[in-house]
C-alpha cells in the first residue's frame, strides 16, 4: 500500500482510459440518473487530482460545453422536431410548410413526449464531453506526450509548441492592448483589432524560428536509419490508423458491411502498431524518467473498464432502467447497476496517488485531500 | 577547440559581408568576450560555432568553421548538439519542455543516451547550478536568473565542449548575475568546458575573460588579445578600467578587488574633495503622487500599500530584482492593470479617469519592450501618427528624433532598427505630447555603451527642461551616472527611497564599481572622480571617456 501512499503523477494513459470507459458506459444509456451520478463521480475526482496547472482548469470549460449542447439539442428539437405525443407542455404558433417539406415543421406545441429524448440524448452527448474534458484535466499534454510511441513524436511536439504557444499569445494580446493605451489610441474595436493582429503574429513568427532554432541546436531530428525506413514505417502507421478509423465506423454503423468492421478495426491497429513498433526501433530518441505502471495505473483503469462493462453488459441483457420510457413519460428509476458504475467511475479519487508537492493547487484543497489519502 | 579559417559570411540580400575573412583560433578551457556595438556581427560570429549560420539562416559562408574536428560544413547543428550547448539570449524562447527537470533532459533525450545516463546526468547538473530546489518548477514560474541557469544547464546535459552564451546577464538584476557568472567560472575551472560569450555589461564579465574578440563591424577584421591589453586603449570601457586609466595604475585593474588594492593613494587623494552633484531644486513642486497603492494578480500581491512622489526635474530611478513589483508601479502610475486599493494622481487628475490624448500629455511611458509601441511600417509613417495621437504640429516628432538619432532614415521599418534605435524612436514617439512625466521600464536592456550614454544626455537635458522622470533598470552604472534619487522596491514594498549617493553606496548589490573602489569614500563616477581632482574650470573631454 506504500505504493499508493506516494505522492507522483498518475500515469496520463491511466486517466484517458479511465475517461474513456466511462464515456462508452454513459453512451448505452439515457436514463438521466445515471449520467448525472456519472457527471458527479467524473467532477469527484477531478476536484480530488486535478494539478494547479492551466490545463488542469479545462474541465469547467468542458461542462459548459456540455450545458451548451444540451441547449442546442433540445432547440433543434422546438423548431424542427416532428409532433409527437399528446403531454402538451407549450403551446406555440406553428407555420406548416409546403408539401415538398413534408416530414419538417416550424413552431408548434411542444409535448413533453418529444421533448424529453432530446433532453436524454443532449444530456447523453453532454456526459461524453465531460467525460473528455475531465481526462484532459487531469492528464498532463506533455507527459501524454512522452509516452506517445516514437513514430508519433514529432508531430506530438508541435501540439505541445502550439499549446505553450497559446498562452503566450493572450499575453502578447493584452500587452499590446496597454501599448495602445500609451500612445493615447482606442483600445477596443475593430481599428485596435487590427492595429494589434500584425505585431502580435510578428512576435508569435519570431518566437516559432527563436525556438526551432534553438531545437535544431539540441539535436532534435537526429536520425539513426535511412530514409526508405522512415517512410516504411510511418506508411504502415498511416494506413493502419486509415484502416481502424474506417473499422470503427463499420462497428457503429449498423448497415455496413460486416468486412468494415471488427476485421478491418484487428487489421487497421495490428498495422499502425507494426509501423509503431518499426518506428520505434529507428529513432534515436531515448525517454526520461517515463511515468510508470504500477498499482494505482491498473486500478484507475479498471475502474473505467468496470464501468464500461457494467453499463454495456446490462444494455446488451436488456435491464430495466437504462432507457428512461418517455412515451408516456414518466420519472426515470435508478437501476442497481447504475449506482455501482457510477461509484466504480468515482474510485480513482481515492486510490490515484496524491500529486507531488509542487504540483498540487491551493493548500485548501491539499488538505482537503489527507483524510481521502490515509483511508486509502 | 574552435578554428575560423578565413571565414566571410554574407547575408542573403546584403550587398557587403558581416564577416569578412575571419581568422580565430580559440582554445580548450578558455573563457571568450565577444564584444562590439549592436549590429555589428557577434551574434552571427557566436551562431556560426554551431553552424546555426548558415544552415538555419541562410547566406553565404566561405572559409571553414571546424569545432573539435568537425566542420560545420558537412555537419547540422543538430549533428554537432554533443559538441557545442548554445544558450540563446532570452532563454524563455528556447525552452521545449514545461518542468525543469523535462528541459535538462530534452537535450539527453534527442541525442539518444541510456535512461541511466540521462537520470544521473540530470542530478550532477541540478547539483552543479544550484537547481535541485526548483527541479519540479513550471519553467514560466521561474525568475530570470534561474531560467539563465536552467537554460544552461538544459544545453550542458549533453557534455558540449564548447558553450556559446549570447547576452546572458543581460536582463538580470545585479545579483542574478553574479549566480550565473559563477555557475559559468565552476564550468571553465571545473570541467573545462570552452565558454564563448557575448555580452554588452563589460563591467560584469571583464575581469573573468581570458581572451577578448572586439567585433567592431561592417566587415573589418577583429581585434582579439588578452583583456588588459584590449581594455587599456579601448574607446568603451567599465568604470573600474576609465578610473585605473585616469590615475594611472599599473597593471591595469579588471576587477574591483584589485583596484581596490591599487587605489590607496587616490583615496587618500581624494579626502576633503565631494562629488559635484547635478544640480536639484530641493523641495521640487509635486507631480505625481501614489498613496497606498496595492494591485495584485490573482492571488499574487505585487504591489503592498506603496506611497511615494516624485518632482518636476528630479530623475529617480527605481530599482530591485527581477518580479519584485517595478513595471507593476510604472503601469499604476500610468493606469493600465489592475489596482485594489489606493490612489495615484498625475498632475492632479487619476490617470485611469483620463482619456487617450489627455493621459498622452499628462505621462508617457516607454515599455520594456520599446518596438510595442511602434505599428507603423516606415520611420516617418510612425512620427506622422505620433503627431496625430498628440494633437501636435506636423513634424514635432521626427524633428526630435533627428535631435536625439540623426542617423535613423525615414524609410526605414522600425522593425529593422537596432535596438538602441527602436528605443529612441518609441521615446521620441512618447515625447511628442511633452509628458511632465516620463516612466522608462528597462531602457538599457541590449544597449551598447555608445547609445546608453546617448540616453543618459537625453535623460539629463529633459530633467534640466523640468520633465520629472522615472526609470526602472537593473543597471548601476547609469543609475549612479543620471539618477538625482534611488528608490529600491522588494517584494512590493518600498525599501529605501532617497538621493542616489546615500542609496546606492551603502548597499553592496547596487553600488557601482567606483563606489566599491572608493567606498568608504562617496563616490558614484569617474567623471566626478576627474572634475574633483582637475583644477577648477571646464572638464577636458578625453577624461570623461
Amino acid at each position: 500500500m506504500a505504493e499508493m501512499r506516494e505522492r507522483r503523477w498518475l500515469h496520463p494513459g491511466a486517466w484517458w482510459l479511465w475517461a474513456l470507459g466511462l464515456a462508452a458506459g454513459a453512451s448505452r444509456t439515457t436514463n438521466p440518473l445515471v449520467l448525472l451520478l456519472l457527471i458527479a463521480a467524473a467532477a469527484v475526482v477531478v476536484q480530488a487530482r486535478k494539478p494547479d496547472a492551466p490545463w488542469g482548469r479545462s474541465f469547467a470549460m468542458f461542462v459548459r460545453l456540455g450545458v451548451i449542447v444540451i441547449v442546442v439539442r433540445v432547440l433543434v428539437q422546438v423548431v424542427l422536431g416532428t409532433p409527437l405525443g399528446s403531454t402538451v407542455l407549450v403551446e406555440l404558433p406553428g407555420i406548416t410548410l409546403p408539401g415538398w417539406l413534408a416530414g419538417l415543421r416550424l413552431g408548434g406545441d411542444i409535448a413533453a413526449e418529444s421533448l424529453l429524448p432530446a433532453v436524454y440524448d443532449g444530456l447523453r452527448l453532454a456526459t461524453i464531453l465531460i467525460c473528455i474534458g475531465a481526462a484532459n484535466s487531469l492528464a498532463s499534454p506533455t507527459r501524454l506526450l512522452k509516452s506517445v510511441p516514437a513514430a508519433l513524436y514529432e508531430l506530438g511536439v508541435s501540439v505541445v509548441v502550439a499549446l505553450t504557444f497559446t498562452p503566450q499569445l493572450v499575453a502578447d494580446v493584452d500587452r499590446l492592448q496597454a501599448s495602445r493605451r500609451l500612445r493615447g489610441r482606442a483600445t477596443s474595436g475593430p481599428r485596435a483589432i487590427a492595429g494589434a493582429a500584425v505585431p502580435v503574429l510578428e512576435g508569435a513568427l519570431e518566437r516559432s524560428i527563436t525556438l526551432a532554432a534553438a531545437m535544431d541546436s539540441r539535436g532534435y531530428g537526429r536520425r539513426g536509419t535511412t530514409v526508405a525506413r522512415q517512410r516504411a514505417s510511418s506508411g504502415l502507421l498511416l494506413g493502419g490508423l486509415v484502416a481502424a478509423v474506417i473499422g470503427t465506423y463499420g462497428l457503429l454503423a449498423a448497415d455496413a458491411p460486416v468486412v468494415l468492421g471488427l476485421p478491418m478495426l484487428v487489421v487497421g491497429v495490428a498495422t499502425a502498431a507494426a509501423g509503431a513498433v518499426l518506428a520505434g526501433r529507428n529513432s534515436v530518441r531515448t525517454r526520461y524518467r517515463p511515468d510508470p505502471w504500477r498499482s494505482p495505473e491498473w486500478l484507475v483503469t479498471g475502474a473505467g473498464v468496470a464501468v464500461a462493462l457494467m453499463l454495456t453488459a446490462a444494455d446488451w441483457a436488456g435491464m430495466d432502467g437504462l432507457h428512461t420510457p418517455v412515451d408516456p413519460p414518466t420519472w426515470p428509476t435508478l437501476p442497481l447497476v447504475g449506482l455501482l458504475a457510477a461509484l466504480a467511475a468515482a474510485t480513482p479519487a481515492l486510490t490515484a496517488p496524491g500529486l507531488p508537492p509542487s504540483a498540487a493547487p491551493a493548500p485548501r484543497t491539499a488538505r482537503d485531500a489527507r483524510p481521502a489519502a490515509v483511508a486509502a | 577547440m574552435i578554428v575560423f579559417d578565413h571565414v566571410s559570411l554574407t547575408y542573403p540580400g546584403a550587398t557587403t559581408p558581416v564577416l569578412s575573412n575571419i581568422d580565430l583560433r580559440i582554445p580548450e578551457g578558455e573563457l571568450v568576450l565577444v564584444v562590439g556595438r549592436t549590429g555589428s556581427g557577434k551574434s552571427t560570429l557566436l551562431r556560426a560555432i554551431n553552424g546555426l549560420v548558415p544552415h538555419f539562416t541562410g547566406g553565404t559562408l566561405t572559409g571553414r568553421v571546424v569545432v573539435g574536428g568537425r566542420d560545420t560544413a558537412t555537419h547540422a547543428p543538430r549533428d554537432l548538439a554533443d559538441l557545442v550547448g548554445v544558450v540563446p539570449q532570452d532563454p524563455m524562447s528556447g525552452f521545449v519542455t514545461d518542468t525543469v527537470e523535462d528541459e535538462l533532459a530534452y537535450g539527453m533525450e534527442c541525442l539518444g543516451l541510456a535512461p541511466a545516463v540521462m537520470r544521473r546526468r540530470v542530478e550532477e547538473t541540478l547539483d552543479l547550478l544550484g537547481l535541485a530546489e526548483i527541479r519540479d518548477r513550471a519553467l514560466a514560474t521561474l525568475s530570470g536568473g534561474q531560467r539563465q541557469r536552467v537554460a544552461i544547464g538544459a544545453v550542458l546535459t549533453a557534455h558540449p565542449r564548447v558553450l556559446v552564451l549570447d547576452e546572458p546577464t543581460s536582463a538580470l538584476d545585479p545579483g542574478a548575475a553574479e549566480e550565473v557568472l559563477a555557475a559559468l567560472q565552476r564550468l571553465v575551472h571545473d570541467l573545462g568546458v570552452t565558454v564563448v560569450m557575448a555580452e554588452h555589461r563589460l563591467e560584469r564579465v571583464v575581469q573573468y575573460a581570458d581572451q577578448v574578440i572586439v567585433v567592431p563591424g561592417d566587415g573589418q577584421p577583429l581585434h582579439v588579445g588578452l583583456p588588459v591589453d584590449i581594455m587599456r586603449h579601448a574607446p568603451i570601457a567599465p568604470p573600474v578600467v576609465e578610473l585605473g586609466r585616469l590615475a594611472g595604475w599599473q597593471p591595469l585593474p579588471l576587477s574591483v578587488r584589485d583596484a581596490r588594492r591599487a587605489a590607496g593613494p587616490l583615496r587618500d587623494l581624494l579626502v576633503g574633495r565631494t562629488p559635484a552633484l547635478r544640480a536639484v531644486v530641493d523641495s521640487p513642486r509635486p507631480l505625481a503622487q501614489a498613496s497606498e497603492v496595492t494591485v495584485s494578480y490573482g492571488s499574487r500581491t505585487a504591489l503592498r500599500g506603496i506611497t511615494t512622489g516624485i518632482g518636476e526635474g528630479e530623475i529617480v530611478a527605481l530599482m530591485g530584482r527581477n518580479g519584485a513589483g517595478k513595471s507593476t508601479l510604472l503601469h499604476a502610475l500610468v493606469g493600465i492593470g489592475p489596482r485594489a486599493r489606493g490612489s495615484v494622481t498625475v498632475g492632479g487628475h487619476d490617470p485611469r479617469s483620463l482619456d487617450g490624448r489627455s493621459l498622452l500629455h499628462q505621462v508617457g511611458l516607454v515599455p520594456q519592450e520599446p518596438g510595442d509601441l511602434l505599428e507603423a511600417t516606415s520611420v516617418a509613417d510612425e512620427c506622422r501618427a505620433a503627431d496625430r495621437d498628440a494633437a501636435c504640429d506636423a513634424g514635432t516628432t521626427r524633428a526630435l528624433l533627428a535631435l536625439m538619432a540623426p542617423e535613423i532614415e525615414d524609410g526605414t521599418h522600425p522593425r529593422d532598427l537596432s535596438e538602441g534605435q527602436r528605443l529612441l524612436l518609441a521615446l521620441c514617439v512618447i515625447l511628442a505630447a511633452r509628458p511632465p512625466l516620463l516612466l522608462l521600464d528597462e531602457p538599457t536592456r541590449g544597449l551598447d555603451y555608445p547609445t546608453k550614454s546617448r540616453l543618459a544626455r537625453v535623460l539629463a537635458d529633459l530633467a534640466d527642461a523640468g520633465h520629472a522622470v522615472l526609470l526602472a533598470t537593473h543597471d548601476v552604472e547609469l543609475v549612479a551616472e543620471v539618477a538625482d534619487r534611488v528608490m529600491i522596491i522588494a517584494d512590493g514594498e518600498i525599501v529605501a527611497d532617497g538621493p542616489t549617493l546615500d542609496v546606492v553606496t551603502s548597499s553592496p548589490m547596487f553600488a557601482p564599481q567606483v563606489s566599491k573602489i572608493l567606498s568608504p569614500q562617496a563616490w558614484l563616477t569617474v567623471d566626478q572622480v576627474a572634475a574633483a581632482l582637475a583644477p577648477p574650470g571646464p572638464l577636458p573631454e578625453g577624461v570623461a571617456g
